[in-house]
């Protein structure tokens, strides 16, 4: 088994004619994922990749039985997109779009509550079960299958995490990049409960970052409801103090919103914490064994 | 994007809220002949620069005459403005805020932020006001108020009646906070804020209230769509290195040690800055390159971190994913040609096309210092810092 995609998710592209889209669902496909077509309005009715084109996801999802989208519109295009896939009924959507207004997540949020759907993103790398679905940007060939569930907020340190895990044997069962963006669909609760209900997954790498409550809030989530073990990093201990104008942003984040702050919380409610960044993969290695 | 305090009451005004009289100056005789037109007895002058905590540094004060208004004003025009918020070499003031003064009763706050938390936008509010408010947040939080408004309902009228209750205000002042709640929400709202914050929001003379100090700073994802707002920036208010590697699509902070770092995405370009520091050498910036980096955009990475005279090595951290190694390599030795680079340069090339950007960089026959990996590069470039020295 695997988290959200797997080989048998039936993945559209939603944006599927432009120049990134079309090499990310080449490479999607090479990787062995099930890509069964793409939307790009207007330009329904064409072929695209050998595949068809639709103007709507509504359209894409009766004709081919879609269940995951990728989105790769634009960023003042994307909340848009989102809803659009929401609406047609698709159960996971991703979104790759870097530079989405934060105001129009907070609106996709809104629309989404109650809906059933998971959304990847924005401001992510994508998601990969390796060697059966890859919806997203990621180099594919540092991935292995395993047993080892994987999510992070940044995208090329999901990448690092991934080749310090491989070049010591260890393989994925899905590695999910939630965004780097202060609004997002999926936060790291959200995965962590899917790995831990995953059979497959027998521990759980989190990497996150400065600024937001979300690690520390997964990792006493995890304390609670986990029995696998979670080996965890915040990127942003030198980082300088988050240049700010107003109060607001202080009086919100309270104490433990530094890198630092947020891994003694996280150790102390029993997450493996990494200090040192490339350590990753030997810190995983021995919790792990 | 952050813009100046009579740029904010200028905007909020303009959805109803009341601010004081006020102008700004560019020097003494503008300065008196404002506070002539303001009339009144005592004026409030203020630098007008993106920094907090102008209070503390001496660039607020009360004059009592036009006379004074001169003075204060020559005082802090042309002189790089100290506060908690500047840093040591202060921010230059080019122009002051003059208002009329006015008496206070009491300090309220009101406030506005996109909360990680609960992904809304969320009323932040406080029977304290003035500049003790992140005090009471971390000794008192009991006395914070917040309230997430549904982004479909917007901020509903008995969401601020019960706010303002919270703050105390009773009788007509309910409504009237009410009010400017409403309007702050609007604002922040349509013009795509990340934070929006009266502070003071001040109980005055007669029972009026008004926004004595205001602060918003903008979503630059969305500044595309909000014309009127771009065209606040002030170029002046940022830092010169900074503003240029925006131009190039680059995401550079300068930061205040001397190992600099070119990086791609800003999780990794983070990471790197830690394992630098983790083997106790000191980051001197921050810089990604973001996807798709080109030859020209590494040039350009160089060209910006190397304008940094502390800089006495660079650390060059690729985990290619939608980039590609041999862009990246080829753009280094386009540098190194070009740029005379005399500092010792570690570099860490992985993921796409690794196996095509290795031989480029040794190819070239200039020194790079290849690494195997990130705790490989961080040792090797503090090593190389110390060969240097």
């Amino acid at each position: 088994m695997s988290v959200f995609v797997h080989k048998h998710s039936r993945v559209i592209i939603q944006g599927f004619t432009g120049q990134h889209a079309t090499f990310h669902a080449e490479e999607s496909m090479k990787n062995g994922t099930t890509v069964v077509g793409g939307v790009t309005p207007g330009k329904g009715g064409q072929q695209h990749l050998g595949l068809p084109v639709f103007d709507t996801v509504h359209q894409a999802v009766e004709e081919t039985g879609a269940d995951v989208s990728g989105i790769f519109v634009p960023p003042p295009f994307a909340a848009d997109a989102i809803m659009e896939s929401l609406e047609a009924g698709i159960g996971v959507i991703v979104v790759i779009a870097d530079g989405i207004p934060v105001q129009d997540m907070v609106r996709v949020k809104r629309y989404a509550a109650g809906k059933n759907a998971i959304i990847i993103g924005p401001n992510t790398p994508g998601i990969i079960t390796p060697d059966a679905c890859k919806v997203g940007i990621m180099p594919s060939h540092i991935y292995t299958p395993g047993r080892i569930g994987v999510v992070s907020r940044s995208g090329t340190l999901n990448y690092e995490a991934v080749q310090q895990m491989s070049e010591l044997g260890m393989g994925q069962t899905t590695s999910v990049g939630i965004g780097g963006d202060p609004v997002n669909g999926t936060d790291f609760v959200t995965v962590l409960r899917a790995f831990e209900e995953d059979p497959e997954t027998e521990a759980v790498i989190m990497i996150g970052e400065i600024g937001g409550p979300q690690e520390v809030d997964a990792a006493r989530w995890a304390k609670e409801n986990m029995s696998k073990p979670v080996v965890g990093f915040v990127a942003g201990v030198s980082a300088p103090p988050g240049r700010r104008m107003g109060h607001a942003g202080a009086i919100i984040s309270g104490e433990a919103d530094t890198a630092n702050a947020k891994m003694d919380l996280m150790e102390e409610l029993g997450v493996h914490v990494v200090r040192n960044p490339a350590l990753i993969g030997e810190t995983a290695k021995r919790v792990f064994s | 994007m952050n813009i100046h305090e009579y740029q904010t009451k200028e905007l909020l005004r303009g959805y109803g809220v009341a601010v004081p009289d006020g102008r700004v100056a560019h020097n003494i005789d503008n300065a008196a002949t404002i506070a002539e037109e303001l009339g009144g007895e005592r004026w409030v002058v203020k630098a007008q620069i993106h920094a907090g905590g102008r209070g503390k540094g001496g660039g607020v004060k009360v004059a009592s005459s036009i006379d004074e208004v001169k003075q204060f004003t020559d005082e802090m025009i042309g002189t790089h403005l100290v506060t908690p918020q500047t840093g040591a070499e202060g921010r230059l003031v080019q122009r002051v805020l003059i208002e009329q003064a006015c008496n206070i009763n009491k300090e309220f706050y009101l406030g506005m932020v996109i909360d990680r938390a609960t992904q809304r936008i969320t009323v932040i509010a406080s029977a304290s006001g003035g500049m003790n408010i992140e005090e009471v947040a971390k000794t008192d939080p009991d006395r914070v108020i917040r309230e997430a408004v549904d982004p479909a309902i917007g901020l509903a009228g008995f969401q601020c009646r019960k706010i303002a209750a919270r703050m105390g205000f009773t009788g007509k002042q309910i409504g009237e906070a009410a009010k400017i709640m409403q309007a702050l929400y609007r604002c922040f709202r349509d013009n795509d804020a990340l934070l929006a914050e009266i502070n003071p929001l001040a109980d005055i003379d007669d029972g009026k209230l008004m926004a004595l100090d205001a602060k918003m700073n903008f979503d630059g994802n969305a500044m595309y769509r909000r014309k009127d707002i771009t065209e606040l920036r002030d170029f002046d208010e940022e830092d010169s290195k900074e503003v240029e590697a925006s131009g190039h699509g680059l995401n550079y902070i300068a930061l205040d040690g001397n190992v600099g770092c070119i990086v791609n995405g800003a999780g990794l370009a983070m990471a790197t800055m830690d394992a630098i520091s983790f083997h106790n050498g000191k980051p001197a910036n921050f810089l990604d390159v973001g996807g798709g980096a080109s030859p020209e955009k590494v040039g350009n990475a160089f060209r910006i971190v190397l304008q940094d005279p502390n800089v006495k090595a660079i650390l060059v951290n690729i985990f290619a994913g939608i980039n590609r190694c041999d862009w990246i390599a080829e753009g280094l030795v386009q540098a190194m040609r070009e740029l005379h680079i005399q500092v010792p340069i570690v570099v860490r090339l992985a993921g796409t096309n690794v196996e095509k950007g290795a031989p480029i960089l040794e190819a070239s026959g200039f020194p790079f210092i290849m690494a195997n990996n990130l705790d490989d590069a961080a040792t090797k470039v503090v090593a190389a810092l110390e060969g240097a020295a």
